[in-house]
């Protein structure tokens, strides 16, 4: 196993991610693409810290992006929640109020 | 007296002054503050509390005179003067500044410089011997005997003077606030009190019409009809306290920087009193006259004040204790102990007056010099105060304000510009005598006759009620003012005394006619009045009959005395010293015209009483509404006719001119003379007539006098009593002479050619200037300004203006073309973030392949 297939994964999974975020108008689905798009990247770290001179340090990071995400899913949990309660629908073609 | 009794004596009468000097100014602050706001316009309490001031003050000003006499034993009252010269010529004894410096000198310690005593009586030795002028050498005598250390055993002449607050000093010179008092102090304060406290309760009756929040001004026309205005009752009496206070103040003052602060003061009170009437035109004008004509008399005082600055460094009247030793006044420095000034001349000719001090020395600078003034400058000096004389007291030429001063209502007429305002000029010639040369003096009564008779003479043609008596105190000011110019110091001021009671009479007496006859002056409309007011008459004739100096000939009271009322003693006594002054001296005029003038004085005073109380009454209408004052007006009258009838018993042996005559400067009554021929040009050879000389004379001028003024009566009587002559006749017959006098000499046409137009015409041309070329000048600039800032404007609408507006315009336009891409759907933005993160890659590759 060499890196580039580290690298294709947290591709693939990326992508995978994006696109999701791009093509769902669920709200939660839209998070799931976000931790998707996140994880990717998090595999890029280890594989990284792995294959090259980064060592920890990139280990380290991939731990903060866990703990950023999961701060991050509660957040935008509770911005769902919120805005369920007000437009009883959490589709974000919905949420256009801050259009120009 | 011994130094214990001086002192207390001294503080006493200090105190008790303070306190009638003081009190009308406390009244005077309460009523600024509180009267018109808390009591209202319909109180009286102004009026009472300013009653109370002044009735306080004269009973204090009584028990300080009373005081006096007692500590002196009424040495004043035992037969001095006319006979016995040695008292005169005797040190005078200052009491200085009893309160703070310990014992006061003792008189026998000012008698050790037999040196310089002996020098006047070697000059006076040196003249020709005369018959008046004997005595004075002898005199002088006497006075060197004393200080041989003989006994004596006459009264001493009893000055107090202190110091009360210093405030300032510079170099030798002291600016304070401090005190004289002698009998003339004493006389005047019980004087002012005494009138003033009469004057205030007139007026409570005089002024009520002013209790009101509508006063009717029917001599102010507004568009509306008559001026109604809220009524000024307290003001009027605030107005009167502060005027009481500087009178005071003025009469007690120690020093003459003080008299001139008290006597800018009183001229200010008159400026407010005559000026009462506000809404008046001619109120106003007259009031800015009055303030206006005294100034340039002022001009004179302060050129007196600055000579008196500059060359004696000290304005105190009297000796002062200072640093342990005693400060000369200024009446030591001139005069010494004996009365006599001590001419120097040295090689190159100018003559100079050596200054001496208390005790006859001469003074000396460190250098050893003697301190001096050249003569002139003495002379200039006494011309200049007497100036501010002329101004206040309206002596020719700066007579024609008081006439318009009348402006003011009755009581202000009565008290400021009749009883005690304008005695302040003849007050202060006497206080400030010693000062004066020779030379000076014989311009005082110069001044003094000419305006004594042309006032009198305009006075017989004036028809208003209030100018026939203000012109005939111009003329007793003039009458005083020679009195005291030839040498008769104690007559001048014996006159001032009795005409401020007898003329404060005749002014009320007139303001209660005015009021009876609801405001009509002119006495053309009145005649027959005694019938409706006849106490008002009666005491207006007492008055009438003191100011003529009318006396019972040929019939005398046991003390060989004659009968008459006050005028007569003090007019005879003045009329006496000029006929004994024209014996010595020449200078005929000065006899002649006050002699005239009393026959004129009787003429125009019977006339007035004539006019207005007898005979048929000319305006049936004033007549019918013609009423008695109330008893609040008519009681002071009563009073003052009583003291004006009485105020002089027994002429020149009587009570008031003893008192007087204690306070004579040491220089007059021994006949001093102007030392002459110690001076290059020789200017004139005056002697002043002493008191025996005047003594002598006294009977026949007397009688001359007395001709005068019932020839005077008479007249007045046949024209306008029985109407035996036709008065429109002779005004008929001497138009020319009744047209000049009507216009008052022309005085204020000659003002009017002289100082007013000319200062108009200036004025125009000022204007004029000011119009066309400073007006012009910043009209253009202006205008100038105006294009500059148009220019300024475009320039900033369009460029400035227009450069901001498009660049905010691109970038709205900018802004909402952009605002386009925010459509507001998540899934865009995450296109857009996609898709330009490969653009990004895609860039980044193509420009950066390795």
């Amino acid at each position: 196993m060499d890196l580039s297939s580290y690298l294709l994964v947290g591709a693939v999974l990326f992508v995978a991610g994006v696109v999701c975020m791009a093509t769902k108008r669920n709200g939660i689905g839209v998070l799931m693409g976000v931790e998707l798009v996140l994880n990717g990247a998090n595999i890029n770290f280890v594989a990284f810290a792995n294959y090259t001179r980064l060592g920890l340090d990139g280990q380290v990071i991939s731990l903060f992006v866990i703990v950023l995400a999961a701060a991050e899913a509660a957040v935008a949990l509770a911005i769902a929640l919120s805005f369920y309660n007000n437009h009883l629908t959490i589709d974000v073609d919905q949420a256009n109020q801050l259009q120009g | 007296m011994d130094p214990q009794t001086l002192q207390t004596t001294g503080l006493t009468l200090k105190w008790l002054l303070t306190i009638a000097w003081l009190l009308p100014l406390l009244g005077f602050v309460v009523e600024l503050i509180g009267g018109g706001w808390v009591w209202g316009r319909y109180s009286k309490n102004a009026a009472y509390l300013s009653v109370m001031c002044i009735v306080t003050g004269f009973v204090c000003s009584f028990i300080a005179l009373m005081t006096w006499g007692n500590a002196t034993e009424w040495s004043a009252l035992k037969d001095h003067g006319a006979t016995h010269g040695t008292s005169h010529a005797e040190p005078s004894r200052h009491a200085s500044g009893v309160d703070a410096h310990g014992a006061p000198k003792p008189a026998a310690e000012a008698a050790h410089g037999h040196d310089d005593h002996a020098k006047p009586v070697a000059k006076d030795a040196a003249h020709p011997a005369h018959d008046d002028h004997a005595k004075p050498a002898a005199a002088v005598h006497v006075a060197a005997d004393h200080a041989h250390g003989t006994p004596h055993h006459a009264a001493p002449k009893v000055v107090f003077t202190g110091i009360f607050y210093r405030l300032a000093q510079f170099g030798s010179l002291d600016i304070s606030l401090s005190y004289y008092i002698d009998s003339l102090t004493l006389v005047m304060f019980t004087m002012v009190t005494f009138i003033a406290s009469c004057i205030h309760i007139f007026a409570i009756g005089y002024m009520s019409e002013e209790l009101t929040d509508n006063y009717a001004d029917h001599q102010v026309h507004t568009s509306h009809g008559h001026l109604h205005r809220p009524g000024r009752f307290h003001r009027f009496f605030s107005f009167l306290s502060l005027f009481c206070f500087s009178m005071l103040g003025l009469v007690l003052a120690g020093n003459i920087f003080q008299v001139f602060i008290f006597w800018e003061l009183v001229g200010v009170c008159s400026y407010f009193l005559i000026g009462f009437y506000t809404e008046r035109k001619s109120a106003s004008n007259a009031a800015n006259k009055a303030f206006i004509m005294n100034r340039v008399g002022d001009f004179g005082f302060l050129i007196g004040l600055m000579i008196v600055w500059t060359w004696f460094g000290n304005f105190q009247f009297g000796d002062l204790p200072a640093h342990g030793q005693t400060q000369p006044g200024l009446f030591s420095m001139v005069r010494g102990n004996d009365g006599q000034m001590k001419l120097h001349v040295p090689e190159s000719g100018q003559a100079e007056v050596v200054f001496k001090n208390q005790d006859n020395h001469i003074q000396t600078k460190p250098n050893g010099e003697q301190r001096t003034i050249p003569y002139w400058l003495l002379v200039a000096a006494g011309l200049g105060v007497f100036g501010g004389c002329i101004g206040k007291s309206a002596q020719f030429p700066l007579q024609t304000w008081l006439p318009d001063a009348m402006e003011g209502p009755t009581p202000v007429s009565a008290l400021v510009h009749s009883a005690t305002m304008v005695a302040a000029g003849v007050y202060l010639v006497g206080r400030f005598y010693p000062m004066f040369t020779p030379e000076v003096l014989l311009v005082i009564a110069y001044i003094g006759a000419i305006t004594l008779f042309l006032a009198a003479t305009i006075a017989v043609v004036a028809t208003d009620i209030k100018k026939v008596l203000a012109y005939s105190t111009i003329s007793q000011l003039g009458y005083m003012m020679l009195g005291l110019g030839l040498g008769g110091w104690a007559a001048g001021l014996f006159h001032l005394i009795t005409h401020a009671f007898f003329k404060s009479l005749m002014f009320l007496a007139s303001g209660s006619v005015i009021y009876g006859c609801h405001h009509v002056q002119e006495m053309p409309q009145m005649g027959g009045l005694r019938r409706k007011m006849p106490l008002t008459a009666y005491t207006m004739l007492v008055g009438v009959i003191a100011i003529a100096g009318l006396a019972i000939p040929y019939v005398t009271l046991p003390g060989g005395e004659p009968i008459a009322f006050s005028g007569y003693h003090s007019k005879d006594a003045i009329v006496a010293t000029a006929l004994t002054y024209m014996n010595l001296n020449g200078h005929h005029l000065l006899f002649f015209l006050p002699l005239a003038g009393a026959g004129i004085t009787a003429f125009y005073m019977f006339r007035l009483w004539f006019y207005t109380f007898a005979g048929e009454p000319r305006d049936k209408e004033v007549y019918e509404r013609a009423h008695e004052s109330p008893w609040v007006m008519v009681g002071p009258l009563v009073v003052l006719s009583f003291f004006a009838a009485f105020c002089a018993f027994g002429g020149e042996k009587g009570l008031l001119f003893k008192l007087l005559l204690d306070s004579e400067p040491a220089s007059v009554p021994g006949g001093y003379v102007a030392q002459t021929e110690y001076l290059s040009q020789g200017l004139l050879n005056l002697k002043l007539p002493s008191h025996e000389a005047i003594h002598a004379k006294h009977d026949r001028a007397g009688t001359l006098a007395l001709i005068m003024a019932f020839v005077g009566a008479g007249c007045a009587y046949l024209v306008y009593g029985v109407r035996w002559v036709n008065a429109a006749e002779i005004k008929q017959q001497f138009s020319g002479i009744h047209r000049f006098l009507v216009n008052k000499w022309g005085f204020d046409e000659f003002y009017d050619m002289l100082f007013v137009k000319p200062t108009h015409v200036v004025a125009g041309w000022c204007s004029a200037i000011d119009r066309v070329i400073f007006d012009g000048f910043l009209h253009a600039s202006a205008k100038a300004a105006v294009k500059v800032s148009d220019w300024d404007r475009q320039f900033d609408e369009t460029i400035v203006d227009g450069a901001v507006n498009t660049v905010g315009n691109w970038t709205f336009a900018i802004g909402r073309s952009l605002s386009v891409v925010q459509t507001g759907r998540m899934r865009n933005y995450v296109m857009f973030i996609a898709v330009g993160l490969l653009g990004i890659f895609a860039l980044l590759i193509m420009f950066f392949p390795n």
